[in-house]
């Protein structure tokens, strides 16, 4: 049988789901306690440690910068593309649509993060 | 002393009278030393010659037997009713494939993908007779051992969800033997695999569930072979953009 | 003409008859956890952008009990997330080889575990440090 082959173009969505797997495995759960539980409950760090002047500080700075806009991104993609996939493992048709949401809704995030962190200066 | 019994429900399927299957319950004699195929035989060779099921050697080793046994791929030769005894044994056709009849499944999907992948040694550069055998350090047969254990029994495909979703995946038992051939020294045919591992229809679909290496009763890591390819087909696919040789055959 | 009629068995409910798939789709799950944990973070960027009052209301957010609630189960599903990522590690990576000798898959779920608590014990003490 010969059909015609077509290439797919995962590898860059499962490049991105890996690399934001990855980031998200390794530092996800220690950012969820600092900025969600540990900052808000006033708990290890000083009160104001997330204040406007530290964090903006913190967003301009040039590796801050990278380093906010790889986790939001990063994150939003590896989970767009596993949601994608578990929307086909529930009998969702891996259609345009759920490709537009899935992937669209995570280049919406990247592009908003993006914006927003070049809005701030350096 | 009453002999002791288990009890063997069969997922039963007439194309000539079933709408759709139907389990059908068997009282059969048990001890300790008997396999669930010797249990079919009991039943197709005592109470009910109508049944129907594949099998070969009795020895794990032909992959004829591959059937679901309580929900799970098994080969029913290497499953014993000592394991399961006192409860009820529910034996199925493999899933994900469509039933022929019974135990029976209609494999030629699979022997099509079999086909697809290339099973076989081609040479990068073929050796004359005067130039002598092939030599292979056992590294290098390290790389591909494990992966030519593979005895075709289709458990892995009963094991794959996304093969039940998309019957057009190539799978992981015909990507494992595929790797076994793209990861022997004397292969040189790597690169013409590529094109049906990075398909649609290749290793993408795989979402590493990982079940295909549990269930394998010949210890291939088939789940290691698919996301060993993903690396390679996404390499392949970046440096593409690199260095574009035209248009793709 | 042939009496043949494949019969093919539906894919619904799948997932639920199996423990092995149960598990897969609840780690599958953990990405709605790790998209919903980005958009608030997107939303804290969002309001740093914007000045001081957004980011004041969004750390105030932050402190109610519903929010703090779904951090908590937030870190519980990230944190299965990272258990569940590096023990498949050793189906997804290619093997390695040290010494002549495959790492075994022990050894590199290990690994995977150890580099969380070592990047973890680094982002605290860096936050730490910047923030003091």
């Amino acid at each position: 049988m010969n059909r015609p082959l077509k290439r797919s173009n995962a590898p860059i969505f499962w490049g991105l789901f890996g690399a934001g797997g990855m980031l998200s495995a390794l530092l996800g759960p220690v950012l969820v306690l600092i900025t969600g539980l540990a900052v808000p409950m006033g708990l290890l760090f000083g009160a104001d440690a997330m204040s406007y002047a530290n964090m903006l500080a913190f967003a301009q700075h040039w590796l801050g910068k990278a380093f906010l806009f790889a986790i939001v991104s990063l994150f939003l993609w590896h989970a767009g593309h596993r949601i994608f996939h578990s929307l086909h493992d529930v009998g969702i048709h891996a259609g345009p649509g759920a490709k537009a949401v899935c992937y669209g809704g995570a280049l919406l995030g990247t592009v908003i993060a993006a914006l927003s962190l070049l809005s701030m200066g350096f | 002393m009453a002999e002791k019994t288990i009890t063997i429900k069969v997922l039963r399927y007439n194309p000539e009278q079933d709408q759709a299957p139907v389990f059908q319950a068997y009282q059969v004699p048990f001890s300790d030393d008997m396999s669930v195929l010797q249990a079919l035989l009991f039943i197709k060779d005592e109470l009910d010659e109508t049944l129907s099921f594949r099998w070969s050697c009795r020895m794990a080793i032909c992959g004829s037997c591959g059937m679901m046994i309580n929900g799970n791929p098994k080969l029913s030769c290497k499953t014993f009713l000592r394991d399961i005894y006192p409860e009820t044994v529910r034996v199925e056709a493999l899933n994900h494939f469509p039933i022929e009849r019974d135990l029976v499944v209609v494999m030629d999907d699979f022997i099509d993908k079999l086909e697809r992948i290339q099973p076989y040694i081609i040479p990068a550069a073929p050796r004359s007779l005067a130039q002598g055998e092939y030599l292979q350090t056992p590294a290098q047969l390290e790389k591909y051992e494990q992966f030519s254990s593979c005895i075709n029994c289709l458990l892995c495909y009963a094991a794959c969800p996304q093969y039940g979703l998309n019957p057009e995946f190539i799978g992981p038992g015909a990507l494992a033997l595929l790797h076994r051939y793209n990861a022997d020294s004397r292969d040189g045919a790597s690169a013409q695999r590529m094109e049906l591992v990075a398909a649609e229809e290749g290793v993408f679909n795989c979402t590493a569930v990982g079940y295909c290496s549990e269930v394998c009763p010949k210890h291939v890591d088939p789940a290691n072979a698919v996301n060993q390819n993903k690396t390679t087909a996404a390499g392949n696919y970046f440096m593409s953009f690199l260095k574009p040789r035209g248009t793709s055959k | 003409m042939s009496k043949r009629r494949p019969y093919v068995r539906p894919m619904a409910g799948w997932w639920r008859k199996n423990p092995f798939f149960i598990e897969y789709m609840i780690h599958e799950g953990t990405a709605l956890f790790v998209a919903a944990y980005a958009l608030v973070l997107l939303a804290g960027l969002v309001c740093l952008a914007l000045g001081e009052a957004a980011w004041n209301g969004w750390l105030g957010a932050m402190k109610h009990p519903l929010v703090i609630l779904f951090h908590l189960v937030t870190l519980a599903m990230i944190a299965y997330h990272s258990w569940t990522w590096f023990k498949i590690m050793p189906k997804t990576m290619p093997p390695v080889v040290i010494g002549g000798k495959r790492l075994s898959a022990a050894m590199i779920t290990g690994g995977g575990l150890a580099a969380v608590a070592l990047a973890s014990l680094l982002a605290l003490g860096l936050f730490w440090g910047m923030t003091r």
